[in-house]
């Protein structure tokens, strides 16, 4: 269990993270959501003890991480895929990082052969690509069988079977009882792998929550109307509460109503109808949603965005 | 609960001191750069003492009696020292900044995460490897200047006053140069800052010393780091410190420095 309280994080004049609380449970994916530059990763390092909190205060498994006596059995992290000498082999790293904790060298082979990294063992890390970096982060986070599991954006330069593999591997993580915090700025991936979701925007708490009340949350879900009779029809619906928005002609988006209202309104008004049609917010929308706010940079260019959040 | 639970019983996972020593003893002799520059440490030494030797057997004949009272044969196998201490430095100075610089240093923080027994775990893996290495290392040197000084019969028995101390208080100085170039490196977490600050702390400032009258630079210099370190295997000419004062006071330094060293890594984001 990590539990984070009132955390703020000042560097200089600039606020990283600012009175964060929240609780991740074991058992389950929890999904730490948030643009890039809302301050994951701060928090993250935060709660790994690498960074001090300006204020607040971060417990892992109800105790001080930085006190504890068997670190590598209580959390095990994976940071930017660059926290290894380049200049090592990945045994020898992973060697060293077991040997401070006692944990045996058996261990180690162990999950070599588990990220799938033994033809490469003993080769030097500089000449490592992305996905085989994160491999070996990863690697290095389950060396001390932690209770619990972060992992900041893993599937970072890893191939589509790479992808599977830490989805899958999140989920036994998780159904073995432990904690599994996973940060990321791709609403898609955490779709498929988060039941729980905290969702930060510049360094704020948006949203702690699961995946799907999250998504209803966000929106009130729309439904899609095409019509010829688009003015007419807009008048016909409007009353305090519902919202009509139109991108195209001939096109009407209402939210606060039903299909089933939205058609039997438009008979009584006599207007056609070509097209009516529910639809569900998906993860990106509803997060584009809420944090359109709390986006860090906000003069990039609208494909570069897109990017983001992209699968 | 699942078999690794169970195999662990006898074997708790759990950080001592000496279990960091060991890792630190396999990050030490799994880097390539590590191992080549105390090679570099010990050829400098041996080579420079040797080449050193060499040259004053060539020049004895046409040397004036004033230049030949200059020699000393005891000292000959310590000529290598400054740049042997230039290679141990770069090395200590690696040890920590190379973390830095790749990353690593937060992989070792977050499975150590009171921090100390890492600064400590590679301050002993470095005194001991170094020690012993330079140790060898100079008494190689000893015998390589005394089998070439031989030639012109000035070599010197093992037994003479000042020969041990001078086998010996060599690697003891060239080891806690680098402890003080690794409490540099801790402190300023980069390797070409650790690597200048060093040359600038051991060769810069000591020459700008000798340009100052006498009466003043004097009283200063025998106090400054590398010329008190030094002091162990001198012959007490030119007004350096005694032997051991000097090195205490160049041990003096360094733990100081070490203090300084600690308390940032201990309380600085990494």
């Amino acid at each position: 269990m990590i539990e984070v309280e009132n955390l703020r994080k000042e560097y200089g004049d600039k606020v990283a993270v600012d009175d964060l609380t929240f609780t991740v449970q074991p058992g389950t994916v929890t999904g730490f959501l948030g643009p890039n530059g809302a301050g994951k990763s701060t928090t993250l390092r935060m709660i790994a003890g690498l960074d001090e909190p300006t204020r607040g205060r971060v417990r892992v498994n109800g105790a001080d991480y930085r006190r504890s006596a068997a670190p590598m059995a209580e959390l095990g992290i994976l940071l930017e895929a660059k926290a290894v000498h380049t200049g090592r082999s990945a045994r020898n790293h992973l060697l060293a990082l077991a040997a401070t904790n006692g944990v045996p060298a058996r261990r180690v082979d162990e999950v070599i052969e588990m990220v799938g990294l033994a033809e490469v063992a003993r080769k030097r890390v500089g000449g490592f690509s992305l996905g085989m970096g994160q491999r070996l982060g990863v690697a290095g986070a389950l060396l001390g069988d932690p209770r619990v599991v972060i992992l900041d954006e893993p599937v970072n330069g890893l191939d589509p079977e790479g992808v599977l593999w830490i989805r899958n591997l999140l989920k036994a993580l998780a159904s073995q009882g432990r904690t599994v915090f996973v940060s990321s700025h791709l609403m898609s991936e955490m779709a498929q792998t988060a039941t729980r979701l905290v969702v930060v925007g510049r360094g704020k708490l948006v949203a702690d929550t699961t995946v799907d009340e999250f998504v209803s949350r966000a929106t009130g879900n729309g439904v899609l109307v095409r019509t010829p009779e688009a003015p007419r029809l807009r008048e016909a619906l409007l009353r305090p509460g519902i919202t009509v928005t139109s991108e195209e002609q001939g096109v009407l988006e209402v939210f606060g109503l039903t299909a089933q209202e939205i058609g039997t309104a438009a008979w009584h008004a006599n207007l056609p109808l070509y097209e009516l049609t529910s639809r569900t917010a998906s993860l990106e929308e509803a997060f584009m949603q809420l944090t359109h706010d709390a986006v860090e940079y906000r003069n990039q260019p609208v494909d570069q965005m897109k990017q983001e959040v992209a699968v | 609960m699942s078999t690794t639970m169970i195999e662990r019983t006898g074997n708790p996972v759990r950080v001592t001191q000496s279990r960091v020593v060991a890792s630190e003893w396999i990050k030490f002799r799994s880097l390539r750069s590590t191992v080549w520059t105390l090679v570099a440490a010990v050829g400098l030494l041996i080579g420079i003492a040797a080449l050193f030797s060499a040259v004053m057997v060539n020049q004895w004949d046409t040397m004036d009696a004033g230049q030949r009272a200059l020699f000393d044969p005891v000292t000959a196998s310590a000529q290598g020292s400054t740049f042997a201490q230039l290679a141990t430095g770069v090395l200590g100075v690696l040890l920590i900044s190379g973390e830095y610089s790749t990353g690593m240093i937060r992989a070792s923080l977050t499975v150590v995460p009171r921090r100390l027994p890492v600064l400590w775990g590679k301050i002993a893996v470095f005194t001991a490897v170094t020690f012993t290495v330079m140790l060898v290392a100079s008494f190689v040197a000893f015998l390589v200047t005394q089998a070439v000084l031989a030639g012109q019969n000035l070599d010197v028995a093992m037994g003479t006053t000042g020969v041990l101390r001078t086998i010996v208080g060599v690697p003891l100085y060239v080891t806690v140069a680098g402890i003080f170039a690794m409490a540099l490196g801790t402190l300023l977490r980069n390797t070409a800052a650790g690597i200048s600050t060093l040359v600038a702390v051991f060769f810069v400032v000591p020459p700008l010393f000798s340009l100052l009258p006498s009466s003043l630079a004097d009283p200063i210099m025998k106090y400054l780091p590398n010329t008190a370190g030094q002091a162990v295997f001198g012959n007490g000419g030119d007004g350096s410190l005694a032997p051991w004062t000097g090195f205490g006071v160049f041990c003096v330094y360094t733990a100081v420095l070490v203090g300084f060293a600690a308390w940032r890594l201990r309380r600085v984001d990494v």
